[in-house]
């Protein structure tokens, strides 16, 4: 009886502490690639980076064009992503509900979400790039759209939803329509978690390269025309560090931590967002 | 106020309704933006692989020729790069993220679970380029300096198994990729099965606890039974993400269309081929090979999305019609 007893304990104590360490292997690497980022990139940082386009091999350079040209896909992927998630997403709470569209729509989203991001490259480079007939910056912003929706889509609905039903049965009472009550009561009692959602969003494709490749592809060059290649952040980093070059791979670096530091900066904040609206409600 | 007297006109009510209507027509739309792109996706995947698909037929899943200039184009080496990379990467973290997972919801005290539950989340945040990155630069030469040599000294002459570890220890290759593909899905994982084991009734376990059950023996009695689809939803989700993962990939796995049974000889995947060579292709059939690849990558991987989320989706139910 007493053996029995004893094996317990220690089979719970041995499980209870395997529990542990598998937390300190998670975290062990997280910790690893952020160090190594930081060690690597840091010290790639100077003035040169944020004025001077990328280099030919050899010369010496920046990452501007790179820099500005993520900031304008990125953009437009977002200005583009943004309001088109937020209808998809106030349909689906507010009118669809348990209807069998919605159901599909909401299970087809998810699988989106979820969905090769190399994929959304292929079909727009079928649908854009072939049709265009060269790589531009307008489909590498559409590829990164479509990444982007249906976080934007699922945060919404799961967002309207926290809001209070006497709320819009109020706001319904005094008489306004249905648009009127979603877009003045509905989304302002969700703003800051519809906000955490478009965040969320901007850090996952902040750093995705995949699409871009066959999309934007890159441009060693300074250039701000939609309809042609441009450089980006992701295909620079993986152009430059799968080179032979020595001072690629240091830009290479310099990217890797910038687009490190954004990201994690973004999803911190919308994480802190995310948790006022979820105590707000 | 008489009574056919509203102190709204009707012009005001008509346009209110227009409004009304639009908006909705609106909102309509864009949800249907999300089968129109799916549709859209499949269709262009089939007409892009067209050319490829009716050229080899189903042989194009199981040869393992590819070779841009004779034509010939199987797709079985990314194939089974693609689900080995996988599979390793499942051995890692469906334990690990269980662990984890178990410190969050029974270990950890309560201040402790924030911080740690955000950090692991943080491991998704990480962009896959700097997995890939840092696997080809710092894990790499670790792996191939310390831990492969390792390796093949205690399982090289092992029967069956030994044939795993073969081949000049380079740090690239299948298991680093899916090593590194584990690490990455850790965290989907994690967040998936801790949200499940929360949805246990405080009852049930409570219950186990007055029966004098220890923490484990709650957690493996009572908690995985009543949870088990929901985690086996999460870890196919897991599997999901790993099998479309680019990235990271193709920094580590090595690139070549050599088949070998040996875990340390560099392979591919599907999404490694397409990133390295879609851009660079030269005649329509290679392109076309490829957006058929693509085709098989995405029809696997929407066939595990779709389990994954039935299975999470019958949990989900149980959960609404109990409260």
């Amino acid at each position: 009886m007493d053996f029995r007893y004893l094996r317990r304990r220690t089979v719970n104590i041995v499980n209870l502490s395997g529990s542990v360490l598998a937390t300190v292997f998670g975290l062990f690497w997280l910790f690893w690639i952020i160090w190594t980022t930081l060690s690597y990139g840091v010290t790639a940082i100077d003035w040169n980076l944020f004025r001077l386009d990328t280099p030919a091999p050899g010369g010496t350079g920046g990452l501007a064009n790179a820099i500005v040209g993520s900031l304008i896909m990125v953009g437009l992927a977002t200005a583009i992503g943004t309001p088109v998630g937020i209808l998809a997403g106030t349909y689906l709470a507010e009118y669809g509900g348990r209807s069998f569209v919605a159901g599909t729509i909401r299970f087809l989203n998810d699988i989106l979400l979820s969905a090769p991001s190399i994929i959304i490259g292929l079909f727009i480079y079928e649908l854009v790039v072939i049709r265009m007939g060269h790589f531009s910056a307008l489909a590498g912003a559409l590829a990164l759209a479509i990444i982007m929706l249906p976080v934007v889509i699922r945060t919404t609905e799961e967002m309207l939803k926290l809001v209070p039903n006497p709320l819009r049965e109020a706001a319904l009472a005094l008489g306004a329509p249905r648009w009127k009550m979603i877009t003045l009561v509905a989304y302002r009692a969700a703003l800051s978690g519809i906000l955490t959602g478009v965040l969320l969003a901007i850090a996952r494709i902040a750093g995705e390269t995949a699409p871009l490749l066959f999309t934007a592809l890159n441009n060693q060059f300074w250039s701000t025309d939609l309809m042609q290649p441009m450089a980006n952040l992701p295909v620079v980093i993986f152009q430059f560090a799968m080179s032979p070059y020595k001072e690629w791979h240091t830009l290479a670096w310099a990217g890797a931590l910038l687009i490190t530091l954004s990201v994690l900066a973004l999803s911190i904040v919308a994480r802190t967002l995310s948790r006022k609206a979820r105590m707000e409600n | 106020m008489n009574g056919d007297q509203s102190p709204i006109s009707d012009t005001t009510i008509r346009r209110l309704r227009i409004m009304d209507r639009s908006f909705q027509a609106l909102t309509t739309g864009s949800a249907w933006l999300v089968l129109v792109i799916l549709a859209g996706i499949i269709v262009s995947l089939f007409v892009g692989g067209w050319q490829a698909l009716t050229e080899f037929g189903p042989a194009f899943l199981v040869t393992d020729d590819w070779n841009p200039v004779t034509e010939k184009f199987g797709a079985l080496v990314p194939i089974y790069g693609t689900l080995v990379s996988s599979l390793i990467a499942l051995i890692i973290a469906v334990p690990i993220s269980f662990g984890i997972a178990l410190f969050l919801t029974e270990v950890s005290p309560h201040w402790l679970r924030r911080p740690i539950g955000t950090a692991v989340e943080l491991l998704a945040a990480i962009p896959s380029i700097i997995y890939g990155m840092w696997g080809l630069f710092v894990f790499a030469p670790v792996l191939s300096e310390h831990v492969q040599p390792w390796l093949q000294e205690t399982f090289g002459d092992t029967p069956w198994i030994g044939a795993l570890f073969q081949g000049a220890p380079l740090g690239i290759g299948m298991l680093p990729a899916g090593f590194i593909l584990g690490i990455m899905i850790i965290p989907f994982i994690t967040a998936l099965m801790r949200d499940v084991f929360a949805t246990t009734p405080k009852f049930l376990k409570e219950s186990a606890y007055a029966m004098g059950a220890t923490h484990w023996e709650v957690v493996w009695n009572v908690v995985l039974p009543y949870t088990r689809v929901g985690a086996v939803g999460g870890i196919f989700l897991g599997l999901g993400r790993a099998l479309g993962e680019t990235m990271a990939v193709t920094f580590v796995i090595g690139n070549t269309h050599r088949f070998s049974p040996s875990l340390f000889e560099p392979g591919n995947s599907i999404a490694s081929t397409l990133a390295n060579e879609f851009t660079e292709a030269v005649g329509d059939m290679h392109t076309s090979s490829l957006i058929a690849l693509g085709l098989v990558l995405f029809v696997i991987t929407f066939i595990v999305l779709t389990f994954a989320k039935l299975l999470l989706l019958g949990l989900e139910r149980r959960e609404s019609v109990k409260s």
